[in-house]
């Protein structure tokens, strides 16, 4: 071992390897950051040592002991041997490695960049989410012209999201949708940081004051409980049967989790998708484009039950805590099986402190939960609240404050 | 041989069979002097890579275990307070200077190390296994990666002081929080997966007595087997060895020889209610066939 001089300062000045090598090494570094990898300077010039190194001439250990050192999470270490042999061993390296325009998305989505990326890029993902509320079908385009036209007095805060046509009412809403989330999120920490009270004696520290007075205990130091503050994930059902709502959903999202420490949010419809990093993107319309991406239905219904599993199983872990609310925004038109959302519901119960379902049918007339999936989920739901239009979300704030 | 062949084989020698990926991170973290950093599974042995490697090096394991609340206090050092109290008392009206009472009360005599402290001070270079670093909170996460960086503590009332030797360190992860950047680019990484069935074998040959290659063989493929059902806890490699070891405790030679004992037995496997109802008796006979 060498003695600590050393590490304060960990690498001799590298240079064992070729103007070309460290070229080329430097190309792959870029490759490696397009794709998420988070790398610094340190890491190349490790790298560079490790290329000079003998005993690492062959390519599967070389690619062993680089990818021990660039990769730093298991996505980045499951892509890894992936862009290795692409970057070193293939020709067209460039079009393939590079997905300047996919970083840091979410390892469910396919490695071969080469295939999404135009789309990514290409066509305004924008339009698709704006376009959304319009999207219906003509008998209900026709009905919300009427009722718009009917309700110009009515405020804006009461009206259904499906029935919201004009693009400037639109916006508005939008834009009160992350007001209103930003607004929460305020509210919600201050409360938190107010509620720091209970104290017991911290013996160990009274004693610890108390050696400079002699021994007495002048000070006592009392033991405060540190709160862990709220944690929200919302899960959102993108599927068709939602589509009404789902552009709006996506701006509240964007601004709670724009300001929330610790949030996460995932889109569902037949299967899930952890979007946090792409809402947590600091420029809004990009993380508008990347949502209304992700957020696109694939079609053939909504699995509610196995969306729920594949986060009780893969995700639970990771973001939920005893003060975790966790938001559910759905219809409940499962086309699984009951049992297993029930299952899942159970679940999800147990590990979180609550679960609110928001539901936009709730605000239409005559609404009764009578879908299967909604009865089976019902029995584990904290809350279930109606989520139509701006007013129900608003109305949410003081339960969410006193979780 | 190289490096990373020799570590192999002597990390074999201690009684854990890593894989060849893993042996090429373990000689890395001499050839760059950066800690690795571990994730997997629960039970998938990652804290026995840091027992294995202090073996290894015969280097003295240290063992900082991580929890929610741990602090500065309870990882690096703390005086003994207790007994400045004391050594206060007892010189109360002694005449000695209050100057050298205070250099004798602040002195190595009273200082309780801790884990970090610890292993910087080791004479030999020390194993400092960090386990579940997820569990601690990010503001110690922060002071963790300057100690990492620096080797150096530095104790208002004593000084700074520099490391003795360069402790090998072994991070651990489970996921129950992200970690920060800046800790994940400092450390070499190595996600530790389940064994695939003949590597299980070999650990289970190598560490339950007694037990016999066919026997091994089948538990491994029986284990493996298990891990694909839909299991809320899927067993990992310290509950086949529980496993194993109590099928050579009865006294079993043959996994389809008595699939009663075997069931009564999966209560080493499986620690869910959930998982015993997800393999009924059917499931697990289904399974024993599959594993000849």
């Amino acid at each position: 071992m060498p003695a600590a001089a050393t590490l304060t300062s960990p690498l001799p000045p590298p240079d064992p390897a070729g103007a070309a090598v460290r070229a080329r090494l430097a190309g792959f570094v870029r490759a490696l950051r397009d794709n998420g990898f988070a790398t610094g300077l340190s890491e190349s010039a490790d790298a560079l040592r490790l290329l000079a190194a003998p005993g690492l001439a062959d390519k599967t250990r070389l690619r062993a002991a680089l990818r021990a050192l660039f990769a730093s999470r298991r996505s980045d270490w499951e892509k890894f041997d992936a862009l290795f042999d692409a970057f070193w061993f293939e020709k067209h390296v460039r079009a393939s490695v590079r997905m300047a325009d996919q970083r840091r998305t979410p390892t469910a989505l396919p490695l071969r960049p080469g295939a999404d990326a135009p789309e990514a890029g290409g066509t305004g993902p924008v339009s698709r989410v704006d376009r959304v509320p319009g999207s219906d079908t003509g008998a209900d385009e026709g009905a919300a012209q009427r009722r718009a036209g009917a309700s110009r007095a009515e405020r804006l805060e009461a009206t259904d999201f499906r029935h919201i046509a004009d693009p400037q009412e639109l916006e508005r809403a939008y834009a009160l949708a992350q007001r209103l989330a930003k607004a929460m999120r305020a509210r919600l920490t201050r409360r938190a940081r107010a509620a720091r009270t209970g104290a017991r004696l911290d013996l160990r520290r009274t004693l610890h004051r108390s050696v400079a007075r002699g021994g007495l205990p002048v000070e006592l130091v009392h033991r405060r409980r540190r709160s862990k503050p709220l944690k929200l994930v919302i899960l959102l059902d993108a599927s068709g049967s939602m589509s009404p709502y789902v552009a709006v959903f996506v701006r509240f999202i964007h601004g709670a989790l724009d300001s929330f420490r610790q949030a996460a949010a995932f889109v569902f419809h037949t299967r899930l998708i952890d979007v946090t990093d792409a809402v947590k993107e600091k420029d809004p319309q990009r993380a508008m484009d990347r949502l209304g991406l992700m957020a696109q239905g694939v079609g053939g219904g909504t699995r509610i039950g196995e969306s729920l599993a594949t986060f009780n199983r893969w995700h639970a872990a990771r973001t939920l805590h005893s003060r975790t609310a966790v938001l559910i925004v759905s219809d409940g038109y499962d086309t699984g099986e009951p049992e297993l959302l029930a299952r899942e519901m159970a679940a999800l119960h147990r590990r979180c402190r609550r679960i609110v379902w928001l539901n936009p049918m709730i605000g239409w007339r005559d609404y009764a939960p009578e879908a299967a999936g909604m009865k089976a989920a019902l029995p584990f739901v904290d809350l279930f609240a109606p989520a139509h239009n701006l007013e129900s979300l608003e109305a949410l704030e003081p339960y969410l404050a006193r979780l | 041989m190289s490096d990373r062949d020799i570590i192999a084989q002597r990390l074999a020698e201690a009684g854990y069979l890593a894989d060849r990926d893993l042996a090429t991170a373990l000689s890395l973290m001499d050839l760059l002097h950066r800690p690795l950093l571990l994730e997997g599974a629960a039970g998938v042995g990652k804290t026995a890579v840091a027992q294995a490697l202090a073996q290894v090096h015969c280097a003295p394991l240290i063992r900082l275990q991580c929890y929610e609340g741990l602090d500065q206090n309870a990882a690096l050092y703390e005086w003994n307070y207790q007994r400045q109290i004391l050594a206060l008392k007892a010189r109360e009206g002694s005449g000695e200077s209050p100057r050298a009472v205070e250099a004798e009360i602040f002195s190595q005599d009273y200082l309780l190390e801790r884990p970090l402290l610890a292993a910087i001070r080791s004479v030999t270079p020390a194993v400092l296994l960090i386990d579940e670093v997820d569990r601690a909170d990010e503001e110690f996460e922060a002071f963790l990666l300057e100690i990492l960086s620096d080797f150096q503590v530095t104790i208002p009332e004593l000084g700074t002081i520099t490391a003795r030797s360069i402790p090998r360190v072994v991070l651990t992860s489970n996921g129950t929080r992200e970690l920060s950047d800046a800790l994940r680019r400092r450390c070499l990484y190595h996600f530790v997966d389940f064994p695939d069935v003949d590597r299980e074998a070999a650990i289970l040959k190598a560490r339950v007595p007694g037990i016999d290659a066919a026997l091994a063989l089948q538990v491994a493929r029986f284990v493996r087997d298990v891990r694909r059902e839909d299991l809320r806890k899927v067993p990992g490699v310290a509950e086949s060895l529980d496993f194993a070891a109590a099928l050579t405790g009865i006294g079993l030679k043959d996994l389809r020889q008595d699939p009663e004992s075997v069931y009564d037995l999966l209560i080493t496997l499986l620690k869910t209610h959930e998982d015993r109802c997800a393999l009924p008796r059917e499931v697990v006979a289904r399974l024993l066939e599959q594993v000849a």
